[in-house]
């Protein structure tokens, strides 16, 4: 066989590179009309937000969605952490109001604020929020430094610690990072629901585009009265409540 | 005043040796603290995801803190030009570089992940108080050696003064960064308060000096030269003060958040029935760091003796030690006031359970240890000590 000098080579590899570029852009052009795909940009006309009625929220609705966001992304296995340095990146949290004794239960989790301190404290950028408004760790560049679990006015971020195995494949979650609920970006992206959502399956809890004026969680922050945890610090957080 | 003669330690002595292997014992213990910490996950630590901060932020930040303090030494020197602490310009530098090393130290060996360090050092979100505060921290070091070295060499000794000016600015910004590594933290009440950055600018005075006054008065009597009295009492005077302008930020940052009900909850907490962190803040923090140096500072009895300048040092650095842990870790413990008119039944609402563990603490401590050896051996190589500094040679204003 004869041997490929350096012109040959990047003359096929070019030829190579746009044939599959040409069949590749076919393709895409056909799988658009499908629906959200994985590669699809991610821009600022969307805003995610969930919407958790706690007046139609039981206990065991909050439970069953703890159960669900532990499956989908494994934590709640570890076996050395004890007491607060076990993972929560849903927890159910039961309020009485001092004036009326009414209880409320309600899920609380990162609540994706617009304005996310953990964000602006992160020294590395690896707490950051996406132009939908999701706010992640990038778990690569994270440091450990936990500034941003010191910043976090809603307890939603952990940090792990112990070493783990056996992770899923979406949630590379690792010993000596910190993390929290992600929104089930994985899910969104492709189109699917947050795990916690699609486990209760009532409108309890709604999630969606907060800025599309179709969408069912739009369409209910306009008719219901609701509130953001923490209002006063001018979040403006993508997780509303109503009830509390 | 004669001129100034500086020259190295002979650092031969058996007393040499054994504090460098003393000291060299507890950064040893450190490293293995750091290793099982490492290898093991923070789960062997007391802290959790309600106190994230532990022990070792505790002595890391006292640290820095005193670093950035202990260079106020050289500053009265050379930005406020008064002569007769001009001969500790060199040592008051070194302080601060071995101080701020050891800070820096345990800041980063207590990090989730301190193999990502080159991340820290490469990727900076300029939003963050912490990304600045790296600046400064490397910006210190290198001012401060430059610094020294207009002081050491002849050559450029008229320039000391511009840098000088320099450094001090740049070590108050420092102290501002780190004491708004809490007061931008607006979710927390303990925080939440501008007059975190100037209180730390203080504290800083006070626990920079007390380390500056055990190591110059330590570092005399072992290599058995001459320290005189004028600059002893000088230095006993200006630490009282720093120690009264600590008590006097104290009180008014307490007095500011009991205005406001919203902070009472936590007042009531740090100052009433906080347990360990209401001990700590009177009988640690108020009475042992501040009432009792003052005392001994000032009270005739005990008044320019060395021993008790000594022990009013030792101290003040407890008290700087017990002051950061009540506001790290009790500002912590306290929850946040997340349903504002409504009592938290589950899920949240306690108050946090940290006990600290022996490996923290020694981590802790070889910071302190990284401090202090680096110290007693740059003196052994560079003349960054005076070989007298009995009252004819340093006080300008001495008759015989």
């Amino acid at each position: 066989m004869k041997e490929l000098n350096r012109r040959e080579f990047i003359k096929n590899s070019t030829a190579v590179t746009a044939s599959v570029a040409t069949v590749a852009s076919g393709i895409s052009l056909t799988t658009f009309a499908a629906g959200p795909k994985e590669t699809d940009p991610v821009t600022n006309e969307k805003r995610w937000g969930m919407l958790i009625d706690t007046n139609k929220l039981t206990e065991v609705d909050i439970e069953d969605m703890v159960s669900a966001c532990q499956e989908e992304h494994g934590w709640g296995e570890e076996t050395h952490s004890t007491g607060d340095q076990k993972p929560g990146w849903i927890k159910k949290v039961k309020v009485k109001d001092t004036a009326t004794q009414r209880i409320s239960n309600l899920a609380l989790m990162c609540q994706h604020c617009e304005e996310p301190p953990c964000v602006d404290v992160c020294p590395t950028n690896a707490s950051m929020k996406r132009e939908d408004g999701i706010v992640l760790v990038d778990k690569h560049r994270c440091i450990g430094c936990r500034y941003c679990m010191m910043a976090c006015p809603y307890d939603a971020r952990s940090f792990v610690h112990e070493d783990l195995s056996n992770q899923k494949e979406h949630m590379p979650r690792g010993k000596g990072t910190v993390e929290s609920c992600t929104l089930c970006v994985h899910k969104v992206d492709k189109g699917e629901q947050p795990a916690c959502v699609e486990a209760l399956n009532s409108d309890a809890v709604v999630f969606g585009d907060l800025l599309d004026p179709t969408s069912n969680i739009h369409q209910t922050l306009k008719r219901v009265q609701s509130t953001q945890i923490r209002a006063d610090l001018n979040l403006n957080t993508g997780v509303r409540y109503s009830g509390i | 005043m004669s001129i100034i003669r500086y020259e190295q330690t002979q650092g031969k002595s058996l007393g040499f040796y054994a504090l460098i292997a003393g000291l060299g014992a507890f950064i040893l213990a450190a490293l293995g603290s750091v290793y099982f910490m490492e290898h093991s996950g923070h789960h062997v630590t007391g802290m959790s995801n309600r106190i994230v901060w532990g022990l070792p932020h505790v002595f890391a930040l006292f640290l820095i803190v005193a670093a950035s303090g202990a260079l106020n030494i050289a500053s009265i020197a050379s930005v406020f030009n008064k002569k007769i602490y001009k001969p500790l310009s060199r040592l008051s530098g070194l302080v601060a570089l071995a101080l701020l090393a050891g800070g820096l130290m345990v800041l980063v060996l207590d990090l989730g992940r301190p193999d990502r360090l080159i991340v820290a050092m490469t990727e900076y979100n300029f939003e963050s108080i912490f990304a600045w505060n790296i600046i400064l921290y490397n910006g210190f070091f290198l001012i401060v050696g430059v610094y020294l070295w207009m002081m050491f060499e002849r050559r450029m000794n008229k320039y000391s003064r511009k840098v000088g000016i320099a450094a001090f600015t740049w070590r108050l910004i420092l102290t501002t960064g780190t004491g708004s590594i809490f007061g931008f933290l607006v979710a927390r009440q303990a925080y939440d308060a501008v007059i975190m950055a100037p209180m730390f600018v203080v504290m800083s005075f006070a626990f920079g000096l007390a380390f500056f006054v055990l190591v110059l008065m330590a570092s005399y009597k072992w290599t058995e030269r001459a320290l005189g009295d004028a600059i002893v009492n000088r230095l006993s005077n200006l630490l009282g003060v720093f120690v009264a302008a600590v008590l006097y930020f104290v009180a008014v940052y307490h007095l500011g958040n009991l205005y406001l009900a919203e902070n009472s909850g936590v007042e009531n907490f740090i100052l009433m029935d906080g347990g360990i962190y209401t001990q700590l803040f009177w009988y640690g923090q108020i009475i042992l760091g501040g009432l009792l140096p003052l005392a001994l500072l000032y009270s005739p009895a005990t008044k320019g003796n060395r021993s008790m300048l000594g022990l009013a040092s030792v101290l003040v650095i407890l008290g700087g030690l017990a002051q950061l842990y009540v506001i790290i870790i009790g500002g912590q413990a306290y929850p946040m006031e997340l349903f504002p008119g409504k009592e938290i039944l589950e899920g949240y609402g306690t108050i946090a359970a940290y006990t600290p563990t022996l490996p923290e603490l020694m981590l802790g401590l070889g910071g302190i240890a990284v401090a202090l050896i680096a110290i007693t051996y740059l003196v052994k190589f560079l003349p960054f000590l005076p070989e007298s500094l009995a009252d004819h040679v340093a006080d300008p204003h001495h008759k015989n």
